[in-house]
């Protein structure tokens, strides 16, 4: 399947749009209840994130396949101030704003592979995949 | 702007969370509730999830501070209709909701604010 959605987020209404279009594909992708649920928080995290602390950016969900087997990419980019320390935002319990300190690291529990990149002044991409079991 | 009605029943106040609620919608809905609670006079608040299919850091953040404000006027505050893959998810992020009471359903919600005596009998 050859699907790619994206999702601009300016608003916090974008980030239930986000986590609409993610929901949908979990679902027509084949991922039970609890997946999709999974997807869909860690989807929202992300797009909070963005229109919390970049203000805009985007987030792009494909279907993939690899060695794994089928699967679901989210790739949630945006151009703000970037992450000085990823190491601490990754900790458990560290939060500079809204949520539980348990945003990023939360979110990395919930998907199957996780990967954050981040320049400060320049942005950050965090990269979430799930595969089909 | 769509509000999330919040209904009285007895000396108890419910909210039942229908409509996907976007982050400002979230807040305002915070203070609407600690208005009524302070109105209304109420001495329970049942907040039902059942039909809520997501429930993020954010949003678990939001019923737990709700929880303890309603706790710091007095009044104690149930978590109900949590579905199983909400409860997996929340577990799995670390998430602990703080402050607020859990059951499963409305009615057990009602009858735990009840057997705590924060609520008398209905009519009120």
């Amino acid at each position: 399947m050859k699907e790619v959605k994206e999702t601009s987020i300016k608003s916090s209404e974008d980030v239930i749009l986000a986590r609409q279009v993610a929901r949908e594909m979990a679902k027509k992708l084949g991922f039970g209840l609890a997946d999709q649920t999974r997807i869909t928080t860690a989807v929202s995290e992300l797009s909070r994130n963005i229109y919390l602390y970049a203000g805009t950016g985007r987030v792009v969900i494909k279907a993939v396949s690899g060695d794994s087997g089928k699967g679901m990419e989210i790739v949630a980019e945006d151009n703000g101030p970037g992450i000085p320390d990823i190491e601490m935002v990754m900790q458990d319990g560290y939060s500079t704003s809204k949520g539980l300190g348990q945003g990023l690291p939360g979110t990395k529990r919930l998907v199957d592979e996780f990967e954050i990149k981040s320049k400060v002044g320049a942005g950050t991409i965090v990269t979430i995949k799930k595969w089909l079991r | 702007m769509e509000r999330v009605p919040i209904l009285k029943m007895g000396d108890t106040l419910i909210l039942t969370l229908q409509v996907e609620l976007h982050d400002e919608m979230a807040f305002r809905l915070q203070e609407d509730i600690l208005k009524k609670i302070y109105e209304t006079r109420a001495r329970g608040l049942v907040i039902d999830v059942s039909a809520v299919n997501l429930v993020d850091s954010f949003m678990g953040r939001m019923i737990s501070d709700t929880a303890v404000m309603a706790r710091t006027m007095g009044v104690e505050s149930v978590l109900v209709g949590v579905q199983p893959d909400i409860a997996i998810t929340l577990q799995e992020m670390g998430l602990e909701l703080k402050g607020v009471h859990t059951a499963l359903n409305l009615e057990k919600g009602l009858e735990l604010l009840q057997n705590m005596g924060e609520v008398g009998h209905e009519g009120g």
